[in-house]
């Protein structure tokens, strides 16, 4: 931290103490990712529809759904990949859709039902397509695997793709990368699931 | 990221009224490409407005063509029937590009206002006329395989990435907006501009001027798309040619060619166009007309490759639009539009 990033920061927090309790309420809200020193967006209230929750947030509107979710509210089977919506690690479901966290601002999925990879199980019940996963051994090292898993799951309730030949699922699965290439299991898993 | 304020649009009226009145406000709809441009500091907006609650997502057939609203996801506009039935270039355009989890955000409006690829414009390190006008163009003396062919200047070489705008220029669409002026309707091929001496100016639309939606007026020929590109998958066109032929009997009554990674805009073949009207198809007829497609194309040290592909690829997408060659997957699909594609064997639809 450079001198004038501390001294930003402290005047900040000075500041927060004089105000009344509503906004004394957010410091967990800027993840340090965001932190600049000229930090000035005000915070927003942020109600967001999680797994069937409601979370109520004091975000920066900078604040990416993917951010809110790992930093702010510790879901963190969500993963952070390339944060450019270039490799599918943060999938994640927006009304039943399946779509990217790290390009979603939190303020706009407001109104949405979010689904993440911790909202999947029924209980201790695993969603057909994470028992497919398991057993087809359809991962490696597992970075990409909640991803892989939300938007293969995604697919099941897609009437373009929901039998699809393996290379169709080979193309609607391209926005998931996998640097271990797991890639035949992965193909494996989602025939099985769209089967049965 | 810069810091910016947020708000909802409530109405057309006030999101263009709050966005006209702020030099650096922007409008925000699926956020594909703003969030991914703000990350990168390349986008510092003070305010954005988000305009994607606005009630401009139906698609509805109109005067014998097919309004599509601006907040329709890619998605939505690709599967929708009478788009598949009577435009599949433009379905294979959008299915052919990005990935489903995009697609799904994606609005058809901010597609074509989506900004260039040029690999300079998002590197803050590096002078470019787009991101800081007057600060200089890396891309002309640098590593420039990705850029232009046709209409570049001394100030800049970038292309054009979307490709359902060049399916939409060939089926000449209309842009329907509503700006501080009022409503307008824009030929979809005036809307992006060549760049001359103002390249960070991509389009014609005035500062707070809302798309409300993308037109495609009546058409009874076929249509097609066909992209080349460095994966078979999730990757933008290097080079891309969509065609609309309406036919007269055995003969073509109207071509239309638009070329897409190739210029700031999809590039209209018009001249080329002119010379297959009347004609028999053939692979020879088609052969002269790439060939004459590419005779004013102004290669820079790295891209001169995109002149034969280019041929190559208009032959090729003019004989599967004609039938003398079968498409290379069902039309509408992804598989149809692109050259390589996916090994292995497609599924005929059911
Ligand atoms: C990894 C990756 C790969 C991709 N691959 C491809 C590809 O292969 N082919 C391809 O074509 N595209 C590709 N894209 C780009 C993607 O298609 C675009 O980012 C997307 O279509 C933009 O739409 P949006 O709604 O998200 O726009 P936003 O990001 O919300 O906005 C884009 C622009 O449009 C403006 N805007 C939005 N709505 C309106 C409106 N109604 N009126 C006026 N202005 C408006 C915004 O102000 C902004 O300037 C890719 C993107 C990513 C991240
Ligand atoms: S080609 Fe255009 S976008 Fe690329 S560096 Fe040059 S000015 Fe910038
Ligand atoms: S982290 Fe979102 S696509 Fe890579
Ligand atoms: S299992 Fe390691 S990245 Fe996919």
């Amino acid at each position: 931290m450079s001198r004038r990033t501390f001294v930003t920061a402290t005047l900040a927090a000075a500041a927060l103490l004089a105000l009344p309790s509503v906004v004394a309420a957010a410091p967990e809200a800027v993840p340090a990712s965001l932190a600049t020193a000229n930090d000035t967006a005000a915070m927003l209230p942020i109600e967001l529809n999680i797994n069937g929750h409601r979370h109520h947030l004091q975000l920066d509107p900078r604040t990416a759904l993917l951010d809110a979710l790992r930093e702010n509210l510790h879901l963190t089977g969500t993963k952070k990949g390339c944060d450019h919506g270039q490799c599918g690690a943060c999938t994640v479901h927006l009304d039943g859709q399946s779509a990217l966290a790290c390009l979603t601002l939190a303020v706009m999925a407001q109104g949405k039902a979010i689904t993440t990879i911790e909202g999947l199980a029924k209980g201790d019940v695993l969603h057909p397509m994470q028992a497919a996963f398991i057993k087809h051994d359809a991962f490696q090292c597992g970075y990409c695997t909640p991803g892989q898993i939300m938007a293969a799951a995604a697919l099941l309730q897609d009437k373009h793709a929901r039998h699809g030949s393996a290379v169709e699922i080979r193309e609607a699965m391209s926005g998931n990368l996998c640097r271990c290439a797991a890639y035949p299991n992965i193909i494996a898993a989602i025939q099985e699931a769209q089967r049965a | 990221m810069h810091p910016f304020q947020y708000q909802r649009a409530t109405s057309g009226s006030q999101a263009v009224a709050a966005v006209a009145k702020i030099p650096d406000a922007s409008f925000i709809a699926g956020g594909t490409s703003q969030v991914d441009l703000l990350k990168e500091g390349v986008h510092q907006p003070s305010l954005l407005v988000d305009v994607a609650g606005l009630p401009l997502r139906q698609i509805t057939d109109f005067e014998d063509g097919v309004r599509i609203g601006a907040n329709a996801t890619n998605t939505e506009a690709a599967y929708y029937p009478a788009i598949l039935a009577r435009y599949p270039a433009v379905s294979e355009a959008l299915l052919a590009g990005a990935s489903v989890q995009i697609r799904n955000m994606a609005t058809m409006a901010g597609n074509p206002l989506q900004r260039t690829r040029c690999p300079y414009f998002r590197d803050l390190a590096q002078p470019c006329n787009k991101r800081t006008p007057g600060s200089g163009c890396a891309a002309i003396g640098g590593y420039n395989h990705v850029h232009a062919l046709f209409g570049a200047s001394a100030a800049c070489v970038a292309t054009h990435p979307s490709d359902l705008a060049v399916a939409l220029a060939a089926l000449d669409a209309r842009v329907q907006t509503t700006g501080p002026q009022g409503p307008r309707t824009i030929a979809f091929t005036d809307l992006h501009r060549l760049p001359g001496t103002t390249p960070h100016l991509d389009t014609v639309l005035a500062h707070g001027e809302l798309i409300t939606s993308i037109d495609l007026p009546a058409f009874a020929g076929r249509s097609h798309y066909l992209k080349v590109r460095e994966r078979a998958s999730y990757a933008y066109a290097l080079a891309s040619c969509a065609v609309a032929l309406e036919m007269d009997g055995p003969k073509i009554k109207r071509a239309r060619i638009a070329l897409g990674g190739v210029a700031s805009k999809p590039w209209r073949a018009t001249s080329t166009e002119a010379l297959l009207a009347g004609h028999v198809p053939t692979e020879k007829l088609f052969r002269a007309a790439a060939t004459a497609a590419f005779a004013d194309a102004k290669p820079l040290e790295h891209n001169a490759y995109k002149i034969p592909m280019g041929r190559n690829l208009v032959v090729r997408a003019l004989l599967e639009t004609s039938g003398l060659q079968p498409l290379a997957g069902p039309a509408g699909t992804a598989f149809a539009a692109s050259v390589g594609g996916m090994a292995g064997q497609v599924a005929t639809p059911n």
